[in-house]
């Protein structure tokens, strides 16, 4: 595109000294004869929330499944935390994956448990705590996802939509990630529902230090929590930035999901 | 920097109050080590906390610390901190926020009593679900008869596919098997007959067993296990997907769209099969009957024409539709009860299966003693 190519991705302060989370380079993803990732390069600084927006098809979601390695890209690099994922031995590998945290779209929580044994799944798998503080530590996540304790002993399916995605966010804070990955956690929710999970995103990744990769199509999302926005267009990371930056940007499909009645009304 | 090593210790301030010093990193990983230590040993909502030797801290760590200065007995107050550490006070002013109360320990009931209340809701399960299928088969006949009355509206699509899934596509299978069960018959028949010197009487021990019985129920029993659990499976995806819901609301019965088509699917294909499956039978008490009594396929015919009544051949095949009616409607009813979650997915096709070859085994023994009776 001619007019990415003038105005290059650009990069600006965030909210730390600069140090990377996640480096991705020359990402390609191809399904058959349709190529979702061309040559796709992204910097994820630590403790930033990074949100990535695009149209539906342009491999969002693809591009968070490469960086916690449940898709295999074509080619390309992926580092997080300075390891190269791809190249990793299964012990290693482990070892980077406590450290981080991902929340399904749809929860994905697993429905033979309770919402306390499913937060207590990657302690169990991770760590040596004893039964009784392993309860009460779930207890404190599923607190902290803004759950009531009623919830916990309930199962997935007993629950409302909202209440299951806090859910899977307990579970993916449950060994205290360093990264949190969030695939559309506020899709299907009502807005104050969302608007909540805004808030709640937010103030966690305040309190802990937690470097969060938002996938998203939600504009007050977007406006509410994310320091930096990344746009993905025509298998390419069209623009990062700051928010007012990337909304400057001229390219066409930029300026149509801003200046549409909904962006305005999101970004004011 | 703080040590790796996860350790605290307390000691006396000048002014008599407590100080707790907490070194080396307090995250899920480490606390484990020293939870059972920390519990024991006495802090008072006063003390001082000293984070000067802190390495990294996660809101498990801050818990433990936050739980050793009273905060689940509703003490409230904020923890004196002392020392520098990037995070601390932002990590435990957010868990102090989320900070459970005591959880209460769930109710244990005795286990006699336990037993006892398992075995009565079983009872109960068991009489609903019997009534259950009843009102469904009345319901589904009711569905048959509008369609009688009104035969456009049978959707013929859907029975062909259905009667080339469960019927054709089964016809090896039930063949096969059936072919099997005909051989062991027959080798029964001939070390038990040798003894008698009577063994031309296997042509009637596989004719008869494989006319009146095995065709039909073994059958009904492949069907029970192949076919049912598909129906329950899609008929269950379908049912968790909203896809039911969906038909209700534009109007489509799922009865009619759904129940009715296996329905007529079964009830045409298993007398067929149930043929099919008596053939084999035959042929492969032939097959036996030959190799290891030298009766020739011809004189196993001719003798098999001599003795054998048609009526056992109607006998056995009477029982193909009812078997059908069983299969169908256990198949389709499960997978219309199943709910939201992929659990009980599964314990509703397992339930299927179950049930469908219980009631297949249940109806056969009651025809055996209708025939008894009526002479047969």
């Amino acid at each position: 595109m001619t007019v990415a190519d003038a105005l290059p991705a650009r990069e600006t302060g965030g909210p730390t000294n600069g140090e990377i989370a996640v480096r991705v380079r020359g990402l390609v993803n191809r399904f058959g004869p349709k190529t979702v990732h061309e040559d796709l390069d992204l910097d994820m600084r630590k403790g930033e929330v990074l949100g990535v927006i695009g149209g539906s098809g342009t491999g969002k979601s693809v591009l968070l499944r490469s960086i916690v390695g449940l898709h295999t890209p074509n080619a390309g690099e992926i580092e997080v935390f300075g390891q190269k994922i791809t190249t990793l031995s299964r012990a290693e590998r482990i070892k980077v994956e406590r450290r981080w945290g991902v929340m399904f779209q749809d929860g994905a929580l697993f429905s033979t448990l309770t919402v306390r044994e499913n937060v207590m799944a990657p302690m169990v798998e991770h760590t040596r705590i004893p039964a009784p503080l392993m309860r009460e530590l779930a207890d404190l996540k599923i607190r902290l996802a803004g759950l009531e304790l009623e919830a916990a002993p309930k199962r997935p399916s007993d629950l409302s939509g909202g209440m299951r995605k806090r859910a899977a966010l307990a579970r993916a804070l449950a060994l205290d990630p360093e990264l949190l990955f969030l695939d559309e956690p506020t899709a299907g929710l009502d807005p104050i529902g969302a608007g909540k999970f805004d808030e709640l995103v937010r103030s966690l990744s305040n309190a802990l230090g937690l470097t969060v990769f938002l996938v998203t199509h939600d504009l007050d999302t977007l406006a509410a929590t994310c320091d930096r926005v990344a746009v993905l267009s025509d298998g390419k990371v069209l623009a990062i930035g700051p928010l007012d930056e990337v909304r400057e940007n001229p390219h066409p499909w930029i300026q149509e999901y801003f200046s549409g009645p909904r962006g305005r009304a999101a970004v004011r | 920097m703080a040590s790796s090593s996860t350790r605290f210790q307390v000691d006396a301030a000048a002014d008599g109050r407590q100080v707790l010093s907490i070194f080396g990193d307090w995250t899920v990983f480490t606390v484990a080590e020293v939870e059972e230590k920390l519990r024991q040993s006495k802090i008072t909502p006063e003390a001082i906390l000293d984070v000067s030797g802190l390495g990294r801290i996660d809101t498990s760590g801050a818990y433990l610390i936050d739980r050793a200065f009273g905060a689940l007995d509703g003490i409230d107050d904020p923890i004196t901190i002392q020392g520098e550490h990037p995070s601390i006070v932002r990590v435990l002013g957010r868990v102090r926020k989320a900070s459970p109360a005591a959880p209460p320990d769930p109710p244990r009931v005795p286990g006699m009593i336990a037993l006892l209340d398992r075995a009565g809701r079983g009872a109960v399960q068991a009489w609903t679900e019997f009534t259950g299928l009843l009102s469904f088969i009345g319901e589904t006949m009711a569905t048959m008869w509008r369609l009688v009355l009104n035969p456009r509206r049978i959707r013929w699509k859907s029975v062909v596919a259905v009667m080339e899934d469960a019927g054709l596509d089964a016809l090896p299978i039930v063949c096969f098997l059936s072919f099997f069960i005909g051989l062991v018959i027959a080798f029964i028949g001939a070390n038990l007959l040798a003894m008698f010197n009577a063994s031309v009487f296997t042509v009637e021990l596989v004719a008869i067993g494989m006319l009146r019985e095995f065709g039909a129920v073994l059958t009904a029993i492949l069907l029970a296990g192949r076919t049912d659990s598909a129906f329950t499976a899609q008929i269950g995806a379908m049912k968790m997907r909203q896809e039911i819901d969906a038909m209700r609301t534009i109007g489509l019965d799922p009865m009619e769209a759904l129940v009715a088509p296996r329905l007529i699917a079964l009830l045409l294909m298993t007398p067929l099969l149930t043929f099919a499956a008596t053939l084999a039978g035959i042929a492969g008490g032939m097959v036996a009957a030959w190799s290891a009594m030298d009766i020739s396929p011809q004189m196993f015919l001719s003798r098999f024409q001599e003795v054998v009544p048609p009526r056992h051949f109607w006998v056995g095949i009477a029982k193909a539709p009812v078997f059908a009616i069983v299969v169908a409607m256990v198949g389709c009813r499960q997978g219309l009860l199943v709910e939201g979650d992929v659990v009980s997915l599964g314990r509703r096709t397992t339930t299927a299966v179950v049930q469908a070859i219980f009631l297949v085994i249940a109806i056969d023994a009651m025809f055996a003693v209708l025939y008894y009776m009526l002479n047969v």
